[in-house]
């Protein structure tokens, strides 16, 4: 049943690197990442790479097998054949700190800049009510495992760093519309996520969808309503006078942050 | 190997100008005091949180609100510990589905799924403060699943007498870290993540002696840092790493446990190590994976290779009056709880595990060596896909397997440590002065057995008392000068570059995967005396090994030197539970003695205490658990 993988792996640092080549014995039912540990315990101890749940639960592992932005954790080596060649590099968006390990702080600075969720005050016996309707969107963008496949594929910045500053990416996206679908929340973010997030500057290619290991609907689901609600508040002179009029629990009630 | 791998190096105290940011966290590198003295980066902060779990984010936010300037350190990226993995949800008596169920209910369900080891005061805090904190993940942006008339929907775990899971689907702790996480980034508190801490340091004080700072390592850079604090609270989580098959991560090392004995603290209730029932075992990679108790909860069942449900054979004497012993009463208490008893497949973890163990020995297993759980013959396929989608997609990309039409194969798999850094009840704080541990790391809470549901609760409920608390204590000790001598800190980084300069040719990663093995083998589910003692004498030996570890490359992110400073703690912790097991002369929850098949009134009384002795050895004595008060006592002549 095990036979002999033939593994390249990307080696190297910020300085430069290259692809190196290994043969790791592997077993049936094996994910790339066995192959990776594998390889780091018996032939480079200190090849650098992410992990934690092994389960495709933490979004720690994300590299390029083959060229294509992946989970090594949930890429099953019964996906190629046994005289294949795999090759695993490093995200590509992101700098290289070592190996398969990226510097993602990107990703972290563009949380900071997403202001932060504000609801309105309890029900009198002390809890809160929402319909199981109205939180599943919601849910829906909260199973997101940030493992930022989605920021490394996505085009505005891929191989163009300069966007960056004024992207905050689909993963950023999602968590917009998160909080402006989210029925208890008070501030009104679709300026925000228009002018500083650049969600002007998403051309709705569902590349970032098609990368996402939760599945999550990204384009679908959370950008193009977001551009939708985004162009009514710019259009519609009825909602910006409704905003000055309406009470709490509607959009209109909520503050532009 | 590059110069890397010196002594001290000066990176982080550029002598002159504006303050530099760490180039992956974004946090300032102090400049002025690191220029002289041990020559390294140093922060100075009144609470220094270790762990970014649920315990490590609820203590930050609760120190941070407190009014202390709080840092938080983490071993991996922020939002990727433990916490993340957790699937089932988190216990609470809110009784949005069941009004009956209250704060009593709840302590008295843990007491018991602990054989009344459990620290009563914690237990009781727990029960009555864990609805709250449920509240307020929800006021920082939780979506919980509903109830139909609009409050957060609760499940059933095993050992619970009424449905009391907050959750979100079977991803509940992904839910609660990253509320937590958003939280705690909405308030400014500074992280430092991919940092690993090796060393806490301690000062003479009035009382003789307290916590003055923290030593550790970038994992980026190999760079060392120092943290000034008066307050460190643990929050680093568990030990199964130490075991082959284990549903815990690299993170699993043991870390605070270890600092925590070597500081000074002691550590109780060490040998209760939980084997949850149901782990994957099918393909071998995946062994050990878990398989959520919600699938039980919400109708799975177990059975053999015969086909038979055989939890029926297993029901103990103490829960026959709250089990179910046919199939019918059984089935109708998912539906009515109130007028029928549980279903022994949500017997406490102990009693599930021992009985599958059982069963496979018996020969009736699946093919791979476990157990099936069958919920597809039980429940419809888009009820499954609706309140177990993570547990579909495991199954379906990992093992080929549609759970939607096809039992699993499961086997028990190492989960949890019950034992911990001993504390006091109500502020988290150890014995050292300034030091305090919360979550998976604290020891006494779940006694001898933790029930599903109950660490998420345990997390936020001491997670917040300990932040409190450490935060006072830290503005309290106000300006005194706290002492971190270069000498020390020098002396740490020794330590921690040691494996690069000795040419002993052991690699880490075969001594991690002897000592896998043997702690499986011999420390594992069901013990024997002289199994024990064994495994005590290899431990030994794999410490001698330990020293002299090699590790290759250099020290820019090199796992192989992270898992040379890991195993000290593994091997530490090890030789503690295994001391532990050893000792107790009965079998009660996580632990069962083959040679003492049975509970035994003399050892339910008492805690074991396990120290570090000057001499580097760990210390073991016998204490009374302490009494718990008469009014709490009633609850438990009380019939379920
Ligand atoms: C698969 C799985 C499912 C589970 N499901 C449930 C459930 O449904 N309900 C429930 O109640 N419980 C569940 N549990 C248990 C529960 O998730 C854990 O006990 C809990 O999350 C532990 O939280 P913690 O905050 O104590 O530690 P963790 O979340 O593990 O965090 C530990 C932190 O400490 C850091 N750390 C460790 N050592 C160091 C060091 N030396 N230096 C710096 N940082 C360090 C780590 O990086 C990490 O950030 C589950 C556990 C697993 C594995
Ligand atoms: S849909 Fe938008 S965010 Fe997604 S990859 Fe395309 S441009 Fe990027
Ligand atoms: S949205 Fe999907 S691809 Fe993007 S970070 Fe989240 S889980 Fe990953
Ligand atoms: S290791 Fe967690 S997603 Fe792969």
């Amino acid at each position: 049943m095990g036979y002999d993988l033939k593994l390249r792996v990307w080696r190297g640092d910020a300085s430069g690197g290259g692809l190196n080549e290994y043969a790791v014995q592997v077993e049936e039912g094996e994910v790339v990442l066995d192959a990776i540990h594998r390889l780091q315990a018996t032939q480079a101890g200190d090849l650098a790479v992410r992990w934690n749940c092994k389960a495709g639960k933490c979004g720690s592992c994300s590299a390029e097998i083959n060229g294509r932005p992946r989970l090594l954790c949930m890429t099953r080596l019964a996906d190629f054949a046994e005289g294949d060649v795999i090759t695993v590099t490093p995200m590509r968006s992101f700098p290289v700190i070592r190996d398969l390990v990226t510097d993602v702080s990107y990703n972290y600075e563009k949380a900071r800049e997403v202001p932060s969720f504000a609801p309105t005050p309890r029900d009198p016996d002390g809890k809160r009510r929402m319909m199981q309707v109205d939180v599943e969107r919601g849910q829906e963008f909260r199973k997101c495992i940030e493992c930022f496949l989605c920021q490394n594929t996505c085009h505005v910045v891929r191989d163009h760093d300069h966007n960056k500053p004024a992207f905050a990416g689909p993963r950023f996206f999602l968590r917009y519309a998160e909080l402006d679908m989210h029925p208890l929340d008070t501030n009104d973010r679709r300026k925000l996520s228009q002018d500083a997030a650049g969600l002007g500057m998403c051309n709705i290619t569902k590349c970032c969808t098609e990368v996402c290991p939760e599945g999550i609907k990204i384009t679908d689901n959370a950008i193009i309503p977001m551009k939708e609600r985004v162009a009514d508040r710019k259009y519609d002179p009825v909602v910006w006078l409704g905003s000055k009029i309406f009470k709490r629990g509607d959009r209109a009630s909520r503050e532009e942050v | 190997m590059t110069d890397t791998t010196g002594s001290p190096d000066t990176t982080g105290s550029t002598a002159a100008g504006a303050p530099t940011r760490h180039p992956m966290t974004g946090n300032r590198l102090t400049a002025d005091s690191a220029a002289e003295g041990h020559g390294f980066e140093e922060h100075e902060y009144d609470v220094v949180v270790i762990g970014a779990g649920g315990a490590g984010l609820r203590a930050a936010i609760a120190a941070h609100d407190a009014g202390a300037r709080t840092a938080i350190v983490c071993k991996s990226l922020l939002g990727k510990a433990h916490t993340v993995m957790a699937e089932g949800g988190i216990a609470a008596a809110m009784g949005n589905a069941y009004p009956e169920d209250n704060w009593k209910v709840h302590f008295r369900d843990t007491m018991r799924g602990g054989k009344m080891l459990n620290h009563w005061r914690m237990a009781e805090l727990h029960a009555q403060e864990a609805p709250e904190r449920v509240l307020e993940l929800e006021e920082w942006g939780a979506l919980f699943d509903r109830t139909s008339d609009g409050l957060i929907s609760q499940r059933d775990f095993g050992g619970h007498r009424y449905a009391r899971l907050a959750h979100v689907g079977d991803r509940t702790g992904l839910e609660m870290i990253r509320t937590l996480q958003q939280r705690a980034v909405a308030l400014g508190i500074d992280v430092f993540m991919e940092c690993t801490i090796t060393e806490i340091f301690k000062t003479p004080s009035d009382e003789g002696e307290r916590v003055s700072g923290a030593f550790g390592y970038w994992r980026e850079t190999g760079r060392f840092i120092v943290f000034k604090t008066p307050s460190v609270v643990l929050a680093t989580g568990g030990i199964g790493k130490s075991y082959r098959v284990t549903s815990n991560s690299w993170e699993y090392t043991g870390d605070g446990h270890a600092l925590a004995l070597r500081t000074g603290a002691s550590l109780i209730n060490m040998e209760f190590v939980q084997f949850h029932p149901t782990g994957m075992v099918w393909p071998p990679s995946v062994r050990g994976i878990l398989v959520t108790e919600s699938v039980r909860g919400d109708g799975g069942v177990l059975r053999n290779s015969e086909g038979k449900r055989f939890m029926f054979d297993y029901i103990p004497e103490y829960f026959k009056g709250e089990t179910a012993d046919n199939e019918e009463e059984a089935d109708r208490w998912y539906e009515d709880k109130t007028s029928n008893r549980r279903p022994p497949e949500l017997l406490p973890r102990d009693e599930v595990a021992r009985a599958i163990n059982s069963e496979i020995k018996a020969d009736r297993g699946s093919p791979h060596g476990g157990v099936f759980l069958d919920i597809a013959s039980r429940r419809d396929a888009e009820f499954i896909q609706r309140r177990l989608p993570s547990m579909y997609h495991q199954f379906k990309e990992l093992a080929d397997v549609d759970i939607t039409a096809e039992p699993m194969e499961i086997g028990p798999t190492c989960h949890y440590v019950m034992g911990g850094v001993e504390v006091d009840p109500d502020t988290g704080a150890s014995s050292v002065e300034g030091l305090y541990a919360a979550g998976e790391v604290a020891g006494g809470m779940h006694g001898s057995n933790r029930l599903g549901g109950n660490s998420l609760s345990d997390l936020l409920v001491f997670g917040n008392r300990a932040g409190i608390d450490a935060a006072q204590t830290a503005l309290k000790s106000g300006n005194q000068s706290l002492q971190v001598r270069d000498e020390e800190v020098r002396a740490a980084a020794e330590r921690a570059l040691a494996p690069f300069s000795i040419a002993g040719a052991e690699n880490p990663y075969t001594i991690q995967y002897n000592l896998q093995d043997l702690m499986q083998n011999l420390v594992g589910i069901i013990r024997k005396s002289d199994e024990l003692s064994t495994s005590l004498r290899e431990i030994e030996a794999l410490k001698e090994r330990a020293s002299r570890l090699s590790v290759e490359g250099n020290r820019q992110y090199n796992p192989g030197w992270h898992l040379a400073l890991d195993l000290s703690n593994m091997l530490l912790v090890s030789e503690c539970i295994a001391t532990a097991a050893l000792e107790r002369q009965e079998s009660r929850g996580g632990h069962t003695r083959d040679d003492f098949p049975g509970p035994d009134p003399h050892w339910g009384g008492r805690n074991l205490v396990l120290t570090l002795g000057d001499d580097g050895r760990v210390q073991l004595r016998h204490q009374p658990l302490p009494a718990m008060p008469e009014e709490l006592q009633d609850l438990f002549e009380a019939q379920p």
